[in-house]
């Protein structure tokens, strides 16, 4: 794998399992490069924790082996690896003021005195908690404490921070706010992150990569923004982001586009992503805000849908139509402030681009 | 059990009531054996009840001679020296053997833990009789019968399941990810288990580590099994001189316990609590 020198964590046919019978982990092979954000993203069970845990040598590894610089880390223990973490539930010192730990990990590399501090003063004012050195976690508020932790991670200039959804706890406005100051922090130092998270908006707007986790394997590893405008497949389309699902068979097959037929005879082109030839089942994904209400000009598909509900939500309004037999289908039109004459139990006509709508692997 | 509601029925009004009168029976029936002791301590007479002179609050009624007794009869001063030498000791052994009892009891990994725990707590369940002449057997047989070692070790062993009970409780509240924590930084285990672990549950190890003081300190069925003549515990001391000359003496030095203990308790809570204050872990 000389290609692949260079990586800052390797995972190599790494598996997991807790039981011995079920495997957590299955056969992950990541390269993570130096310097780089990424995130592991998926619901609860997904295995993205334990891929983390193992990395931070919580878990070991039932199988393959993780490298860190190019050095195997299986039987290296947790202490020795010199990587930063900042935990779910922050897991601050609490018998220590936020200064003693900071200075904790300077302490443990026997760092002199007047250089711990210099650095702790260097790391508080870094999360902008300079004059907050002598309280104690508990008199800090939960974003000043995971400020703290985020700064307790870093102050002994790891190379590698992971992340173990470190805003969890936090409101919303709080952590949307925290999750640029973490970007920021990253940008500055240069630091790899490896971040675990369920919440696909955090993902989104920090990573420069995310691994999309299910049943204890990456669906799709790619950028933010592939990741939505380009799902590989029907789990990662659901995960991130809103999704319209139409359910059907592929008629024909034209280079990357494909012809399907959905429930009513009506025939639909799309992007042919994941699907397994003419005659196929297939499941369509396409984003509600790539849908036009009544289009003005001709469209690849064009279609009537009946108007089930509507739903005023500010800057736009979500009108959700039965299409094609299904009755969940999502239409999100922008509010320009112009009165639009449809009504619950209109029929309308909609349309969307050929690109916009993914042949994907079938879902029930 | 706050003030009494307006709308109280006949039947909570004399609940209410009711209550405050078990509780004050239950205190009396508690404290009024402990209380009587100490006038009695002062008695002028060598006797163990109240003279007329005593009831009648005549000074002539009352003196320290019982105390002046206790700090000057080489016996007493020989049994305080001995139980002063081993209660600290068989303090010592069963806070360290118990916490780390309750530490690796505390481990998800441990097999059988509910049996070992059960096996490390039987001491405290086994009938006291029982346990000292299953230790006079077994340690006549290695040799500790009758030695100083052979009091604290089997001190040690009664007073140990206090601390693993008492560590256990304050372990259910300790943060593994703490410890992880401490590793990320780079922490050895032992670094981890001196400067995170051991400070959290420092008020756990302390009120286990009082009990088992009290318990050897307060000990005579075992030492009388185990211990010679030169183990002569204040206890013991006690104990025979019930038996053999009823002499007030052991009023005054139960009333000196009394204090001691009462004392002990004070300082190591009131140490226990600003521990738990500083340690942030108490709502202030």
């Amino acid at each position: 794998m000389s290609e692949n020198r260079g990586a800052a964590v390797r995972y190599e046919s790494v598996q997991k399992s807790y039981d011995g019978e079920n495997l957590v982990v299955k056969d992950l092979n990541l390269d993570i490069a130096r310097g780089e954000f990424l995130t592991m993203l998926g619901p609860s069970g997904s295995g993205k924790t334990t891929c983390l845990m193992m990395l931070a040598g919580f878990e070991p590894a039932t199988h393959g082996e993780i490298f860190l610089n190019d050095r195997p880390i299986n039987n290296v223990p947790p202490h020795k690896r010199g990587i930063g973490m900042v935990f779910q539930n922050y897991a601050l010192f609490p018998h220590m003021s936020v200064a003693e730990n900071l200075a904790f990990p300077l302490q443990v590399r026997g760092m002199d005195k007047s250089e711990q501090q210099a650095k702790v003063k260097r790391a508080l004012e870094m999360v902008e908690l300079g004059t907050f050195g002598s309280r104690r976690p508990a008199q800090l508020s939960g974003g000043q404490q995971q400020r703290v932790a985020v700064a307790r991670a870093l102050v002994f200039d790891p190379e590698l921070v992971l992340m173990d959804e470190p805003l969890g706890a936090l409101d919303k406005q709080l952590r949307e706010q925290m999750q640029y100051e973490i970007k920021h922090i990253h940008d500055n130092l240069g630091v790899t992150i490896v971040y675990v998270t369920h919440d696909q908006t955090e993902a989104l707007t920090m990573s420069d990569r995310v691994a999309v986790f299910n049943d204890g394997v990456i669906q799709q590893l790619s950028s933010p923004d592939a990741l939505y405008e380009s799902p590989q497949n029907s789990f990662v389309a659901q995960f991130i982001g809103e999704n319209n699902k139409l359910n059907g068979r592929v008629t024909a097959v034209d280079g990357s586009e494909c012809v399907v037929e959905v429930p009513g005879g009506i025939s639909l082109k799309a992007d042919a992503v994941n699907i397994s030839g003419v005659g196929s089942k297939t499941t369509l994904s396409l984003r509600p805000e790539r849908v036009e209400l009544q289009p003005e000009k001709e469209m690849d598909n064009m279609i009537d849908g009946k108007v089930e509900e509507l739903i005023y939500l500010g800057d736009h309004i979500r009108v959700r139509m039965n299409v094609a037999g299904n009755r969940e289908f999502v239409v999100k039109v922008r509010n320009r402030g112009e009165r639009r004459q449809i009504a619950e139990g209109d029929t309308v006509k909609i349309g969307w681009a050929a690109s916009d709508c993914k042949a994907l692997d079938a879902v029930a | 059990m706050s003030a009494l509601p307006p709308y109280a029925s006949t039947a909570q009004i004399s609940w209410y009531y009711g209550f405050r009168v078990i509780c004050a029976l239950i205190f009396f029936f508690l404290i009024f054996p402990i209380i009587v002791i100490m006038p009695l301590s002062f008695n002028a007479e060598d006797f163990f009840t109240f003279t007329p002179k005593m009831l009648a609050l005549d000074p002539a009624g009352y003196s320290l001679k019982h105390y002046q007794d206790f700090f000057t009869n080489p016996d007493w001063q020989q049994a305080l020296w001995n139980s002063v030498r081993i209660a600290p000791v068989a303090t010592l052994l069963a806070t360290s053997f118990g916490t780390l009892a309750a530490i690796g009891l505390s481990q998800s990994h441990v097999p059988f833990k509910s049996a070992i725990m059960a096996i490390l707590i039987s001491p405290m369940i086994v009938p006291l009789i029982i346990s000292a002449a299953g230790m006079y057997f077994f340690y006549s047989r290695i040799g500790l019968q009758g030695t100083y070692w052979g009091v604290v070790l089997a001190h040690a062993a009664l007073g140990t399941p206090f601390v693993i009970i008492t560590v256990t409780a304050t372990l259910v509240g300790f943060d593994r990810s703490l410890t992880r924590a401490a590793a990320s930084m780079g922490a050895d285990p032992v670094r981890t288990f001196f400067k995170v672990q051991m400070p959290l549950i420092l008020p756990g190890v302390i009120s286990g580590a009082l009990f088992a003081f009290i318990t050897s300190f307060d000990e005579v069925v075992v030492v009388l099994f185990l211990g010679s003549a030169s183990q002569k515990t204040l206890p013991w001391q006690m104990f025979t001189g019930l038996r053999e000359q009823i002499s007030p003496t052991i009023l005054a030095v139960a009333t000196i316990l009394v204090v001691i203990s009462v004392v002990l308790l004070t300082v190591l809570e009131l140490l226990r609590r600003r521990s738990e204050r500083l340690r942030g872990l108490a709502p202030s």
